[in-house]
């Protein structure tokens, strides 16, 4: 187990004035056994971080450090990370005992330990009795399975997942998030998750790098990313619904913009006035889409109120008021927190 | 055909049923030659039906002891032949497989020239490079050798294209796996790439054999002893020229002998050239 230091890591494609720069000095120092999620909308650089990592892209700029070593030189092989990739890739015509064991076989693990780690991480993931079939007779949740006991099995340092979960079908994915999460705590391995579903990032995390073409916005818990979003991409990005950022609410100076969560929103009596314009029920709560202000300052505001309250009709009027804690500021030109 | 008609069923049968004797009938008919003996043979009307000389020519053939003139022993040939196709077909698959390796997953200098000169070779087949190669071959003492008669004919475009075509759709996560499991690229090479190309392989081999093993005017030349013939040369050989008489029972039973290799190789490894020509399973 180890740490990762990522010092100002930058990755170019290209050479000289053309080269494309897709990260753009990414720092981070992450603990040794904790679990942190990568996440951002696809192309920002996310999946690239952790090939950099992996070792599998090169590093055009910066270090990264697993433990005590510098690793920018180093063979994927030589890292000491196992890696679980989207789309799995596990080898087709080998059987699920000897995909788990191709890479200790390549480093001379004697027969008997190779028997005895696939086991074991066979008896972890409940694959003990696939162990002789090949992935094409297994479903995509097994080959999943497969693919972290291929990672486990090589007792690494670190863990790397690229989307893992991007190919199960909803349930499935629920279902594997919370075994991931039971795995991370009996290994404690250090784990670095990509994907761009803010849930399975807030849900997994201990903490969490949210990118946004190729700039990291903002490292935190996700706690702090709820509460105490860096930036307006990240007050967009986390949560579902996203928060409302308004140029002109009620009350503030021109330049700063205004983000209030839609749960953070109460109907009242009076407060800001909402035109309502359609209603959307999603369960145990409901969401109001309207419009506030006059005329070219109106801006769209979504309220969520619980699934029993009273339902506003389109077209009618209704007042709103925010929780003053809960309001956030972010500058308008540059989208920083205030 | 998207309707069940009868007529149309009787049609088709008829027009398959006709093709089909088009092709057989003068195999049929060199099989029945090579069951009577010569004279019978050059009775006219020729017999259509087998007679009783089955083995007396195939014993004559395989020996070498034709009655009337002495052919060389086919079975020698035969043994020429099959080592020289497998040398040209083990050759062409370990070498195609080895270049489109590095076209495809090495980045080298000049890496596409490369990949165009091995596709431009397909315009030079043996028939218009023949001066040259033989000079070479000649220079380099390779005449009337196993490896003269095989060597200039392994160099296979077609296969390495064929190969370079399959690596292309080999997912680059499975390169990648392999590499963070901390596989070489010649490992890889091994316990990946071939066994996944498994049908490409066997596709090409059925090719390969017939293609080599059909071979006639390389080994006419590069071969000018005659116990380097291959069978199809022999064949040509046992023929003659001018006045002398001919054994065409035993000349028949040759070609037949001569037809047998290729059929055994499509019939046995068919189930492996159809999956790898449409090769659906990865």
């Amino acid at each position: 187990m180890a740490s990762i230091s990522l010092r100002n890591v930058v990755k170019r494609y290209g050479h000289g004035p053309k080269a494309n720069q897709v990260i753009h000095g990414v720092n981070a120092e992450i603990a040794d056994g904790e679990f942190i999620v990568i996440v951002g909308p696809s192309g920002c650089g996310k999946s690239t971080l952790l090939r950099m990592v992996a070792g599998l892209e090169e590093i055009s700029g910066g270090e990264i450090a697993i433990g005590a070593r510098v690793v920018n030189q180093l063979e994927p092989a030589e890292r000491d990370i196992a890696m679980v990739f989207q789309n799995y890739a596990l080898y087709p015509h080998m059987s699920v005992f000897d995909n788990m064991a191709y890479g200790l076989k390549i480093a001379k693990v004697p027969v008997a330990e190779i028997k005895q780690r696939v086991d074991k991480a066979a008896g972890i993931l409940e694959l003990g009795h696939l162990l002789q079939r090949k992935p094409r007779e297994l479903s995509g949740g097994q080959r999943q399975r497969v693919a972290m006991g291929r990672a486990i099995v090589r007792q690494p340092q670190v863990f790397l997942f690229d989307e893992p979960l991007s190919n199960l079908d909803a349930k499935l994915r629920s279902q594997t998030r919370l075994e991931i999460q039971k795995l991370h705590r009996e290994l404690g391995i250090t784990s670095l998750f990509v994907t761009h579903d803010q849930v399975e990032a807030m849900t997994l995390a201990q903490r969490m790098i949210v990118m946004n073409a190729g700039v990291m916005e903002q490292f935190g818990t996700p706690e702090e990313m709820y509460h105490r979003p860096a930036s307006t991409f990240v007050a967009s990005f986390i949560g579902s619904p996203s928060m409302n950022l308004l140029k002109h609410a009620p009350g503030t100076r021109e330049g700063v913009i205004t983000g209030i969560r839609p749960e953070h929103l109460d109907v009242r009596s009076e407060g800001w006035a909402v035109t309502v314009e359609t209603t959307e029920l999603l369960g145990a709560e409901r969401l109001i889409y309207g419009r506030l202000g006059q005329g070219a300052g109106q801006e769209q505001l979504i309220v969520r109120i619980e699934e029993g309250a009273q339902v506003p009709a389109p077209g009618s009027v209704i007042h709103v008021a925010p929780r003053e804690d809960r309001i956030h500021h972010f500058d308008a030109t540059t989208g920083k927190r205030l | 055909m998207v309707e069940r008609n009868p007529a149309l069923n009787v049609l088709a049968h008829l027009v398959m049923i006709i093709g089909v004797l088009i092709v057989a009938f003068p195999i049929y008919l060199a099989f029945v030659a090579s069951t009577h003996t010569a004279p019978e043979i050059m009775q006219a009307p020729m017999p259509l039906w087998p007679g009783h000389n089955f083995w007396a020519s195939y014993e004559a053939a395989l020996r070498g002891s034709g009655r009337i003139s002495a052919t060389p022993p086919v079975a020698r040939m035969m043994w020429v032949s099959l080592v020289v196709t497998m040398i040209i077909t083990v050759g062409k698959i370990s070498i195609s497989l080895l270049s489109a390796f590095a076209v495809v997953y090495f980045r080298f200098p000049l890496r596409n020239l490369c990949f165009w000169l091995i596709f431009i070779t397909l315009m030079l087949p043996v028939e218009v490079r023949i001066g040259p190669t033989y000079q070479v071959v000649a220079d380099l003492g390779m005449i009337n050798t196993y490896a003269g008669m095989s060597v200039p004919l392994i160099a296979s475009a077609t296969a390495t294209f064929l190969f370079r075509q399959f690596f292309l759709t080999v997912p680059d996560e499975l390169v990648e796996a392999a590499r963070i499991d901390g596989a070489g690229p010649m490992r890889f090479f091994k316990d990946i790439l071939v066994p996944l190309s498994a049908t490409s392989i066997a596709a090409l081999f059925v090719i390969q054999f017939i293609y080599g093993w059909n071979q006639y005017l390389w080994p006419l030349i590069a071969a000018t002893s005659e116990d380097m013939y291959p069978v199809v040369v022999g064949i040509k050989q046992m023929i003659g020229a001018g006045e002398s008489p001919v054994d065409w029972n035993v000349v028949m039973a040759t070609a037949v002998l001569a037809m047998l290799p290729p059929a055994v190789v499509v019939v046995l490894m068919q189930k492996w050239f159809v999956k790898g020509l449409v090769d659906t399973e990865k």
